[in-house]
């Protein structure tokens, strides 16, 4: 087996990106460019934005599922109004309106968006690439089941699967159930057990088997 | 917000129109029920050519997978909820 196609280290070389740019990429960098010489913005404030952006992570969604899990009264106000009680626990949460949905015993929850790529950035930071993939958008809502169990979470019948398509203003967070074995756990301790995967629906929270041994409360 | 005390059935308009919709294709045609009613929220169908949107509210609908997909769906009474703007809903008795 020839190895030139691997590189010293072991890995297969990834061609370079030498293609030109597409119409919407030089659109971008001519609107920013007129922008910043204009004096509209600046490179530093562009810059400061894209770190937002990238400091935004489902650690801020575990939060608010681990507080949903240990409070009664927080439940109750996500239930009723997701955007208002998450902007109440201090996440700068801008114009997104959300909507949180709990799974239970009998109903589990899942979230698309056909239409494009809808997603709570400000909770649970960029969407992961399969999110934005036609074959996520199109099968979840045609075989849900299927997709799931791709994902490991295959559920039984008697399991109601209800898919959530974000298909015009609102953001969907769906509130995994708590593992169980995790009574009196503190919150943080439970933030920890809440995955990305599970607050979208493709997967449940970590059991406490889940966390490495060194990681688990005692 | 929350559930309304009598199920309110839609039908989803089975229009094709060009343009900005943010009414899936999938789901023109279909009935189900109404599960909240939110916004008013301005119509994005005139916001996307910087028309100013008419305020409309907007639906969260449930349907049934065979409803949508017909009775050789996976399993049909799993379901579906999306937000569907007013004015692409009609009145409709119970599938």
């Amino acid at each position: 087996m020839p190895h030139d196609h691997m590189s010293p280290s072991g890995h297969p070389f990834r061609a370079d990106d030498d293609v030109p740019l597409s119409y919407w990429q030089a659109m971008e960098i001519a609107v920013r460019e007129l922008l910043i010489e204009k004096g509209v913005t600046t490179a530093a404030e562009i810059a400061s934005q894209i770190d937002a952006m990238d400091a935004r992570s489902p650690a801020n969604g575990a939060q608010v599922v681990a507080r949903i899990w240990t409070d009664p009264a927080f439940r109750a106000a996500m239930l009723q109004d997701a955007s208002a009680a998450t902007a109440a626990m201090g996440f700068d949460i801008g114009p997104m309106k959300l909507i949180a949905v709990e799974n239970t015993d009998t109903l589990h929850n899942v979230v698309v968006c056909t239409l494009c790529s809808c997603y709570p950035r400000n909770l649970l930071g960029l969407p992961p690439d399969w999110y934005k993939s036609r074959a996520y958008r199109s099968r979840t809502v045609r075989e849900p089941r299927a997709v799931l169990a791709e994902f490991g979470v295959t559920l039984p019948d008697n399991t109601e699967v209800r898919v959530h398509d974000s298909t015009a203003d609102m953001r969907y967070i769906v509130i995994p159930t708590r593992p169980a074995g995790t009574d009196g756990w503190s919150r943080d301790d439970l933030a920890r057990l809440v995955t990305r995967d599970s607050m979208i629906g493709t997967g449940r929270a970590k059991s406490p088997e889940g966390l490495a041994g060194t990681d688990r409360p005692t | 917000m929350g559930m309304r005390p009598v199920a309110e059935f839609v039908r989803v308009r089975a229009d094709m129109p060009p343009g900005h919709i943010r009414t899936p294709a999938y789901l023109r045609g279909k009935v189900g029920v109404i599960e909240r009613t939110l916004g008013p929220f301005p119509n994005p169908e005139q916001l996307a050519y910087r028309h100013t949107g008419t305020p409309l509210p907007l639906h969260r609908v449930r349907f049934t997978m065979q409803e949508i997909w017909g009775p050789q769906t996976e399993t049909p009474h799993d379901t579906l909820e999306a937000e569907i703007y007013a004015h692409w809903l009609d009145p409709a008795d119970a599938p």
